[in-house]
């Protein structure tokens, strides 16, 4: 037998609910959040 | 131990795998949905085709678009997503020894998906909804369009918990040891990219229907936009997941194959679950607003690692395929293995014909069309249906038909008529595909404009046109069209055929695609203990070496074709 | 596996042909990242996304008077536009037309503004074929220098109602 030592890794890749948390967390934040920040602050045309 | 209720459960008499019946019931009502809503996206396809075919030139520019809505939204959300659903029951179910986490919130989730779809398809079909499948504002559809929408994601909400409540009472009640199986595993990235998809739809789905009502004022177009592809792109990254999960599962089904090594195998679905979604930036390169830096971060999926991820299916899948074909003695040179395979196993030949389809056409373009600095010679034209028929077409549908060819007897427990048929159905519907997929390609890299009635502008105040080059690869769609609508009609009749009308088989094993001695085979290979024998085989798998360098090179030669291409372009900042 | 639950402790890197090619799948997806930021100093083709915050009647009255003091000419009853090489020049996206037609010097750099006065629109030259999103509310700079002479074509490339395909306009370069 090989014991119950699992690799640090394969105890979080093992934990859906921190996949769901990071699967959230990544993408919501790099694409939403810092796009619609760009949005919201784009300044004001001067039409020269 | 498992943890289904007294008489709620029984054994599949093929695999062995545990069937829950409530979960049965509903995996059931869903694939019957989603074959409904692909007849439906598929009558729609066919009128599209033979209009974008400029020779034939169907539909009234009305109906055109109205049609292309229909189209986009039953294909892309309807189909897709309800089968998905039932993918998902499958695997928190039979894949985790679990018994369904609640059948009534599986019947509200499913009313609400059906209820939705139909008001969505109803509103279209009257002509208050000829905004296609993205709706973009100032561009108004009837309220019901976007409360439809709002349905139809709340209630895939609604089923994605359940899969997840499934997942927690199975893991509370250890109904497996370890790790779950890796199909499931794909199934859950599947799941946590489906809440993103969802979360992102409730945000701009709201805020639409109450401005469609006149409740708000003001819908900014590019803030639309952005929120919008959270929805819209992620939704197909859902597929890319499931597809995935059926590619493994079904490779062990008719073949007996498993994974060379977990670790690489899970870690790529990783890859999907943080990473994958920020390609919805791809929609968005050439638009105002958004600065360089978030174009190039979000379109490479951070640094490409979603990329490495199918790179790595895209390898393990057929290395494991390759390992359990030499295990049964096909050893003779690179290629026996391949040769020897099942072929006349529809659902062997669908995942293969995927698979090829998915990674060079479909996973090359796609990577090469999302480049920040090409997409400017791509953005809105056919290339870019050309690049997504090959993936959620020729990729994702074909994998979940040949994925139907074995849950009807399964499943459902009825048996095919006109099996013959059925054997030869996914050369028919992949080569229809690739003409599609192809033509598409072609015509828009001349500039051709992707949802476009007439390309000859006929009475625009200024000409414009294309040359003859253009319109020949426009007959190129059309023909794959028709084709690809021919195999998808064959693949609709044999399963309603079988599902409404076939022979019961409840009770015993099912051999319709492969001889009984076979399927034993496969099994026992599958279920042997990874010995020495096994590790040598899975450390020189020359077959999928020499398939995975060729589709590099052909990666390479396409990429880097484009970027000389954009080169000679004007000069644009 | 694919199917059942794998052995307890299954962590390991991978080995092999497979460890081969996980590593040059990696190396290939570096390159194609580092590729994005290097054209963006080396290469003559971007989308910085420039923009500006704009409402479709400001800029709807800053094109008129483009059109006002740069006009050279008509064709087909629509203004023919000169812009000053170097300077500033004004596209408007209306349903179904491109406003107004731009006459434009080879070699010359213009800062071209493009936004919609109603629904979204897709700027797209044709026959080279350069595609550029179109927004009410957004004035999008492009910093455009065009290297080829001739007569190009502009159409619409996103969907703007029924009369999409009547939409085009059209840019003379010299």
């Amino acid at each position: 037998m090989e014991g119950n030592q699992k690799h640090p890794l394969q105890k979080l890749m093992d934990n859906p609910w921190l996949l769901l948390a990071l699967g959230l967390l990544i993408p919501i934040l790099s694409y939403t959040i810092w796009g619609w920040y760009q949005i919201v602050t784009m300044a004001k045309a001067l039409l020269p | 131990m498992g943890n289904f209720l007294e008489g709620r459960y029984r054994t599949c008499n093929t695999t062995g795998l545990p069937v829950c019946l409530d979960a049965q019931f509903f995996i059931k009502a869903h694939a019957v949905a989603a074959v409904v809503f692909f007849l439906i996206g598929a009558i729609a396809a066919l009128l599209i085709a033979l209009t974008r075919w400029s020779a034939v030139h169907l539909l009234p520019a009305m109906w055109f678009y109205r049609v292309l809505t229909l189209h986009g939204l039953n294909m892309l959300i309807f189909w897709i997503i309800s089968f998905e659903i039932a993918i998902l029951y499958f695997a928190g179910t039979s894949l985790l020894n679990s018994r369904l986490f609640s059948r009534k919130v599986a019947w509200v989730a499913y009313v609400l998906m059906v209820v939705g779809a139909l008001m969505v398809d109803y509103i279209v079909l009257i002509g208050k909804g000829d905004v296609l499948m993205t709706s973009y504002p100032p561009l108004k559809a009837h309220p019901l369009f976007y409360l439809g929408i709002i349905f139809f994601a709340v209630g895939t909400l609604i089923a994605v918990f359940n899969f997840f409540a499934t997942v927690y009472i199975a893991r509370r009640d250890k109904t497996y040891e370890g790790s779950m199986p890796l199909v499931a595993y794909g199934a859950l990235a599947a799941a946590i990219i489906a809440v993103v998809t969802l979360l992102h739809g409730a945000t701009v789905m709201i805020p639409s229907f109450l401005w469609s009502l006149g409740l708000v004022e003001h819908i900014d177009a590019g803030w639309y936009r952005l929120v919008w592809w959270g929805l819209g792109h992620p939704s197909q990254q859902i597929n890319v997941a499931a597809m995935v999960a059926v590619w493994y599962f079904m490779a062990t089904l008719t073949t007996g194959a498993k994974p060379l090594n977990e670790t690489v195998c899970r870690a790529a679905f990783v890859f999907y679950i943080l990473f994958i979604n920020l390609a919805s930036a791809h929609h968005l390169l050439v638009d105002p607003g958004l600065n360089a830096s978030w174009k190039i971060w979000n379109t490479s999926y951070a640094m490409y690692l979603a990329v490495l991820a199918s790179m790595i299916h895209g390898f393990t899948v057929p290395a494991s395929i390759e390992v359990a074909q030499r295990l049964k003695g096909f050893t003779r040179g690179i290629f026996n293995w391949l040769t020897s395979a099942p072929w006349g196993d529809p659902g062997f030949a669908s995942i293969f014909l995927s698979i090829v389809i998915f990674g060079f056409i479909g996973g090359i373009t796609g990577v090469t069309l999302g480049t920040e600095q090409i997409n400017i010679i791509a953005h809105n034209t056919l290339r870019i249906p050309g690049h997504f028929h090959a993936t959620v077409v020729g990729g994702t549908t074909l994998a979940f038909m040949g994925l139907t060819y074995y849950v009807v007897p399964l499943i459902f427990q009825r048996d095919f008529y006109f099996k013959k048929w059925a054997r030869v159905q996914p050369y028919i519907f992949a080569s229809g595909v690739v003409l599609l997929s192809l033509g598409m390609s072609f015509a828009g890299s001349y500039g051709v404009p992707r949802r476009h009635w007439d390309v000859n502008f006929t009475g625009a105040p200024l000409s414009a046109g294309f040359d003859a080059a253009a319109h020949f690869f426009l007959g190129v769609l059309g023909i794959g069209g028709i084709l690809a609508f021919t195999g998808a009609l064959i693949f609709i009749v044999l399963t309603v055929l079988a599902v409404f009308f076939g022979k019961s088989i409840a009770g015993q094993p099912f051999h319709g695609w492969q001889p009984a001695e076979k399927f034993k085979l496969s099994m026992e290979i599958f279920s042997r203990k990874k010995d020495e024998k096994f590790e040598q085989i899975a450390h020189k798998v020359p077959g999928t070496v020499v398939l995975v360098f060729v589709l590099l090179i052909s990666f390479m030669v396409y990429y880097f074709a484009n970027w000389k291409a954009l080169a000679d372009v004007w000069w644009v900042r | 596996m694919s199917i059942k639950s794998p052995e307890s402790n299954w962590f390991k890197p991978p080995e092999g042909s497979e460890r081969l090619w996980v590593g040059v799948a990696l190396v290939w997806c570096m390159v194609m990242f580092l590729a994005m930021p290097y054209w963006h100093v080396k290469g003559k083709q971007n989308s910085t996304g420039e923009s500006y915050a704009v409402t479709p009647a400001e800029f709807q009255k800053r094109v008129n008077r483009f059109v006002e003091t740069n006009k050279v000419g008509e064709k087909n009853g629509i203004p023919v536009v000169e812009p000053s090489p170097g300077g500033d020049a004004y596209l408007m996206g209306q349903m179904w037309r491109w406003y107004p037609i731009l006459k434009l010097k080879e070699g010359q750099t213009y800062r071209l503004h493009i936004s919609s006065v109603d629904l979204q629109h897709g700027f797209s030259v044709l026959p080279i074929n350069i595609n550029f999103q179109v927004l009410p509310g957004y004035d999008h700079v492009l910093t455009l220098t065009p290297t080829s002479k001739g007569i190009f074509q502009v159409i619409c490339n996103e969907f703007c109602g029924i009369g999409h395909h009547l939409m085009t306009g059209q840019i003379i370069v010299e």
